[in-house]
Protein backbone atom coordinates (compact mmCIF):
# COMPACT_ATOMS: atom_id res chain seq x y z
CA UNK A 1 0.00 0.00 0.00
CA UNK A 2 3.11 2.37 1.04
CA UNK A 3 4.46 1.32 -2.62
CA UNK A 4 1.40 2.51 -4.47
CA UNK A 5 1.01 5.89 -2.57
CA UNK A 6 4.05 6.18 -3.54
CA UNK A 7 3.56 5.86 -7.53
CA UNK A 8 0.29 7.89 -6.55
CA UNK A 9 2.23 10.90 -5.23
CA UNK A 10 5.05 10.16 -7.93
CA UNK A 11 2.54 10.76 -10.86
CA UNK A 12 0.21 13.84 -9.69
CA UNK A 13 3.32 15.57 -8.72
CA UNK A 14 5.57 14.87 -11.69
CA UNK A 15 2.05 15.81 -13.95
CA UNK A 16 1.66 18.79 -11.95
CA UNK A 17 5.31 20.33 -12.53
CA UNK A 18 4.49 19.23 -16.53
CA UNK A 19 1.32 20.97 -16.08
CA UNK A 20 2.45 24.13 -15.05
CA UNK A 21 5.49 24.11 -17.91
CA UNK A 22 2.36 23.61 -20.07
CA UNK A 23 0.58 26.70 -19.05
CA UNK A 24 3.95 28.46 -18.90
CA UNK A 25 3.89 27.24 -22.77
CA UNK A 26 0.21 27.82 -23.68
CA UNK A 27 0.57 31.47 -22.33
CA UNK A 28 4.11 32.59 -23.35
CA UNK A 29 4.98 30.28 -26.32
CA UNK A 30 8.42 29.94 -24.87
CA UNK A 31 10.61 27.13 -26.96
CA UNK A 32 11.99 23.64 -24.92
CA UNK A 33 14.95 25.20 -24.17
CA UNK A 34 13.80 28.18 -22.41
CA UNK A 35 11.71 25.76 -20.63
CA UNK A 36 14.39 23.47 -19.79
CA UNK A 37 16.54 26.05 -18.40
CA UNK A 38 13.71 27.89 -16.41
CA UNK A 39 12.51 24.99 -14.83
CA UNK A 40 16.31 24.18 -14.15
CA UNK A 41 17.02 27.09 -12.34
CA UNK A 42 13.74 27.01 -10.21
CA UNK A 43 14.91 23.82 -8.93
CA UNK A 44 17.76 25.00 -8.07
CA UNK A 45 16.93 28.14 -6.52
CA UNK A 46 14.62 26.00 -4.50
CA UNK A 47 16.87 24.15 -3.25
CA UNK A 48 18.78 26.90 -2.48
CA UNK A 49 16.32 27.25 0.52
CA UNK A 50 16.50 23.25 1.13
CA UNK A 51 12.61 23.31 -0.21
CA UNK A 52 13.15 20.77 -2.97
CA UNK A 53 14.31 18.37 -0.90
CA UNK A 54 11.27 17.87 0.47
CA UNK A 55 9.47 17.48 -2.19
CA UNK A 56 11.68 15.02 -3.78
CA UNK A 57 11.24 13.07 -0.13
CA UNK A 58 7.36 13.68 -0.44
CA UNK A 59 7.00 12.66 -4.01
CA UNK A 60 10.12 10.35 -4.97
CA UNK A 61 10.28 10.95 -8.28
CA UNK A 62 7.65 12.98 -9.28
CA UNK A 63 10.12 15.51 -8.34
CA UNK A 64 13.53 13.93 -9.04
CA UNK A 65 12.36 13.11 -12.76
CA UNK A 66 11.47 16.69 -13.93
CA UNK A 67 14.36 18.75 -15.09
CA UNK A 68 13.91 20.84 -12.09
CA UNK A 69 14.89 17.65 -9.97
CA UNK A 70 18.28 18.15 -12.11
CA UNK A 71 18.88 21.92 -11.25
CA UNK A 72 18.00 20.65 -7.52
CA UNK A 73 20.52 17.39 -7.87
CA UNK A 74 23.53 19.89 -8.51
CA UNK A 75 22.45 22.69 -5.71
CA UNK A 76 22.22 19.75 -3.45
CA UNK A 77 25.77 17.95 -4.53
CA UNK A 78 27.81 21.85 -4.91
CA UNK A 79 25.98 22.43 -1.07
CA UNK A 80 26.84 19.23 0.50
CA UNK A 81 30.00 19.17 -1.06
CA UNK A 82 31.32 22.57 -0.37
CA UNK A 83 30.44 22.29 3.87
CA UNK A 84 32.79 18.80 3.62
CA UNK A 85 35.23 20.42 1.25
CA UNK A 86 34.91 24.57 1.15
CA UNK A 87 35.44 26.05 -2.28
CA UNK A 88 36.76 22.81 -3.77
CA UNK A 89 33.51 21.20 -3.43
CA UNK A 90 31.59 24.36 -4.48
CA UNK A 91 33.11 23.85 -7.51
CA UNK A 92 33.01 19.86 -8.19
CA UNK A 93 30.01 18.73 -6.14
CA UNK A 94 27.37 19.66 -8.61
CA UNK A 95 28.90 18.02 -11.27
CA UNK A 96 29.58 15.08 -9.70
CA UNK A 97 26.49 14.39 -8.65
CA UNK A 98 24.99 14.96 -11.86
CA UNK A 99 27.46 13.14 -13.90
CA UNK A 100 26.04 9.97 -14.75
CA UNK A 101 22.90 11.49 -16.19
CA UNK A 102 25.05 13.82 -18.35
CA UNK A 103 27.39 10.83 -19.08
CA UNK A 104 24.38 8.66 -20.42
CA UNK A 105 22.65 11.19 -22.23
CA UNK A 106 25.83 11.85 -24.37
CA UNK A 107 26.97 8.78 -24.62
CA UNK A 108 23.35 7.35 -25.88
CA UNK A 109 23.10 10.06 -27.83
CA UNK A 110 26.47 9.22 -29.76
CA UNK A 111 25.42 5.20 -29.86
CA UNK A 112 22.01 6.53 -31.49
CA UNK A 113 23.51 8.92 -33.62
CA UNK A 114 26.00 5.70 -35.24
CA UNK A 115 23.09 3.35 -35.33
CA UNK A 116 20.11 5.05 -36.18
CA UNK A 117 19.08 7.68 -39.15
CA UNK A 118 17.47 10.48 -38.67
CA UNK A 119 13.88 10.56 -38.90
CA UNK A 120 12.19 13.47 -41.11
CA UNK A 121 9.67 15.86 -39.32
CA UNK A 122 6.59 15.34 -40.59
CA UNK A 123 4.51 18.13 -39.24
CA UNK B 1 -4.49 41.36 -38.77
CA UNK B 2 -3.87 41.01 -42.36
CA UNK B 3 -0.37 41.04 -43.49
CA UNK B 4 -0.80 44.69 -44.96
CA UNK B 5 1.90 47.73 -45.27
CA UNK B 6 5.45 47.23 -43.89
CA UNK B 7 6.51 43.88 -42.42
CA UNK B 8 8.66 44.48 -38.88
CA UNK B 9 9.63 41.95 -36.46
CA UNK B 10 6.44 42.82 -34.33
CA UNK B 11 3.46 42.59 -36.72
CA UNK B 12 5.17 39.66 -38.35
CA UNK B 13 5.38 37.86 -34.74
CA UNK B 14 1.78 38.77 -34.06
CA UNK B 15 0.75 37.43 -37.67
CA UNK B 16 2.29 33.92 -37.20
CA UNK B 17 0.73 33.96 -33.44
CA UNK B 18 -2.39 34.60 -35.30
CA UNK B 19 -1.87 32.04 -38.03
CA UNK B 20 -0.40 29.01 -35.91
CA UNK B 21 -3.08 26.40 -35.56
CA UNK B 22 -4.98 26.54 -32.26
CA UNK B 23 -4.70 23.37 -30.47
CA UNK B 24 -6.90 23.79 -27.33
CA UNK B 25 -5.51 24.39 -24.23
CA UNK B 26 -7.54 22.14 -22.28
CA UNK B 27 -6.41 18.81 -23.79
CA UNK B 28 -2.42 20.10 -23.86
CA UNK B 29 -2.85 20.67 -19.91
CA UNK B 30 -4.60 17.25 -19.49
CA UNK B 31 -1.81 15.38 -21.68
CA UNK B 32 0.98 16.95 -20.29
CA UNK B 33 -0.68 16.22 -16.93
CA UNK B 34 -0.96 12.60 -17.94
CA UNK B 35 2.21 12.20 -20.10
CA UNK B 36 4.31 13.81 -17.45
CA UNK B 37 3.19 11.77 -14.27
CA UNK B 38 3.32 8.73 -16.31
CA UNK B 39 6.84 9.27 -16.68
CA UNK B 40 7.70 9.87 -12.85
CA UNK B 41 5.45 7.15 -12.00
CA UNK B 42 7.98 4.63 -14.52
CA UNK B 43 10.95 6.46 -12.91
CA UNK B 44 9.55 5.62 -9.16
CA UNK B 45 8.66 2.04 -10.27
CA UNK B 46 12.62 1.64 -11.48
CA UNK B 47 13.60 3.79 -8.08
CA UNK B 48 11.68 0.80 -6.11
CA UNK B 49 13.55 -1.54 -8.44
CA UNK B 50 17.00 -0.31 -8.22
CA UNK B 51 16.71 -0.07 -3.99
CA UNK B 52 16.70 -3.63 -3.87
CA UNK B 53 20.22 -3.48 -3.97
CA UNK B 54 21.50 0.83 -3.73
CA UNK B 55 20.52 3.13 -1.57
CA UNK B 56 17.51 5.26 -2.12
CA UNK B 57 19.92 8.42 -3.65
CA UNK B 58 21.81 6.05 -5.53
CA UNK B 59 18.69 4.36 -7.08
CA UNK B 60 17.32 7.88 -8.05
CA UNK B 61 20.16 8.50 -9.60
CA UNK B 62 20.53 5.39 -11.50
CA UNK B 63 16.43 5.51 -12.19
CA UNK B 64 16.72 8.95 -13.94
CA UNK B 65 20.07 7.75 -15.81
CA UNK B 66 18.01 4.82 -17.24
CA UNK B 67 14.85 7.09 -18.49
CA UNK B 68 17.85 8.74 -19.75
CA UNK B 69 18.61 5.47 -21.52
CA UNK B 70 15.34 4.93 -22.87
CA UNK B 71 14.21 7.92 -23.86
CA UNK B 72 17.53 8.48 -26.01
CA UNK B 73 16.54 5.18 -28.01
CA UNK B 74 12.73 5.72 -28.24
CA UNK B 75 14.05 9.16 -30.11
CA UNK B 76 16.10 6.78 -32.29
CA UNK B 77 13.08 5.38 -33.50
CA UNK B 78 11.46 8.15 -33.79
CA UNK B 79 8.94 7.52 -31.19
CA UNK B 80 9.54 9.79 -28.39
CA UNK B 81 9.14 12.96 -30.78
CA UNK B 82 5.57 11.12 -31.86
CA UNK B 83 4.53 11.31 -28.17
CA UNK B 84 6.11 14.98 -27.69
CA UNK B 85 4.03 15.59 -30.41
CA UNK B 86 0.82 15.81 -28.10
CA UNK B 87 2.25 15.66 -24.57
CA UNK B 88 3.81 18.78 -24.86
CA UNK B 89 5.82 19.94 -21.70
CA UNK B 90 4.98 16.11 -20.15
CA UNK B 91 7.55 15.23 -22.74
CA UNK B 92 10.38 18.44 -22.63
CA UNK B 93 10.19 19.04 -18.37
CA UNK B 94 10.94 15.02 -17.43
CA UNK B 95 14.24 14.18 -17.85
CA UNK B 96 13.44 12.14 -20.57
CA UNK B 97 12.68 15.72 -22.25
CA UNK B 98 16.77 16.86 -21.73
CA UNK B 99 17.67 13.21 -23.06
CA UNK B 100 15.67 13.73 -25.95
CA UNK B 101 17.01 17.55 -26.53
CA UNK B 102 20.92 16.01 -26.68
CA UNK B 103 20.24 12.74 -28.80
CA UNK B 104 17.74 14.09 -31.67
CA UNK B 105 20.16 17.05 -32.92
CA UNK B 106 23.27 14.83 -32.78
CA UNK B 107 20.84 12.28 -34.79
CA UNK B 108 20.05 15.64 -36.96
CA UNK B 109 23.50 16.43 -37.49
CA UNK B 110 25.28 13.45 -38.09
CA UNK B 111 25.70 14.40 -41.89
CA UNK B 112 28.17 17.42 -40.66
CA UNK B 113 30.71 14.32 -39.24
CA UNK B 114 31.03 13.16 -35.67
CA UNK B 115 33.47 15.88 -34.55
CA UNK B 116 30.82 19.20 -35.32
CA UNK B 117 28.36 17.71 -36.50
CA UNK B 118 27.12 14.69 -33.19
CA UNK B 119 29.77 16.50 -30.98
CA UNK B 120 28.80 19.91 -31.00
CA UNK B 121 24.87 19.85 -32.27
CA UNK B 122 24.57 17.38 -29.23
CA UNK B 123 24.35 20.36 -26.80
CA UNK B 124 22.68 22.98 -28.41
CA UNK B 125 20.37 22.75 -25.84
CA UNK B 126 21.98 20.54 -23.34
CA UNK B 127 24.78 23.17 -23.73
CA UNK B 128 22.46 25.83 -22.14
CA UNK B 129 21.05 23.67 -19.58
CA UNK B 130 24.11 22.30 -18.37
CA UNK B 131 26.05 25.63 -18.18
CA UNK B 132 23.00 27.59 -16.25
CA UNK B 133 22.57 24.90 -13.89
CA UNK B 134 26.48 24.86 -12.90
CA UNK B 135 26.65 28.74 -12.82
CA UNK B 136 23.74 28.88 -10.68
CA UNK B 137 25.03 25.68 -8.52
CA UNK B 138 28.41 27.09 -8.17
CA UNK B 139 27.02 30.32 -7.07
CA UNK B 140 24.50 29.20 -4.70
CA UNK B 141 27.39 26.88 -3.33
CA UNK B 142 29.49 29.48 -2.59
CA UNK B 143 26.67 31.91 -0.79
CA UNK B 144 26.13 28.53 1.55
CA UNK B 145 29.59 28.63 2.60
CA UNK B 146 29.73 32.37 2.57
CA UNK B 147 26.84 32.70 5.03
CA UNK B 148 26.76 29.09 7.02
CA UNK B 149 23.61 27.91 5.22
Amino acid sequence: MDMFLMFVKAFVIGGAICLIGQIIINFTHLTNGKILVLFLVIGAVLEAFGWYGKLVKFAGAGASVPISGFGYALVHGAVQAAKQDGVYGALSGGLAACAMGVSIAIVSGYIVAVLFHPHTKKN
Amino acid sequence: MAMNGEITRDNYKAYVFEKMPKSSHWKNMIWAFLIGGTICAIGQGFIFLYSIWFSTQDASVLASATLVFIAAMLTGFGVYDKIGRFAGAGSTIPITGFSNAVVSPALEFRAEGYIYGVGAKMFLVAGPVIVNGVTVSVIIALLTLLFGG
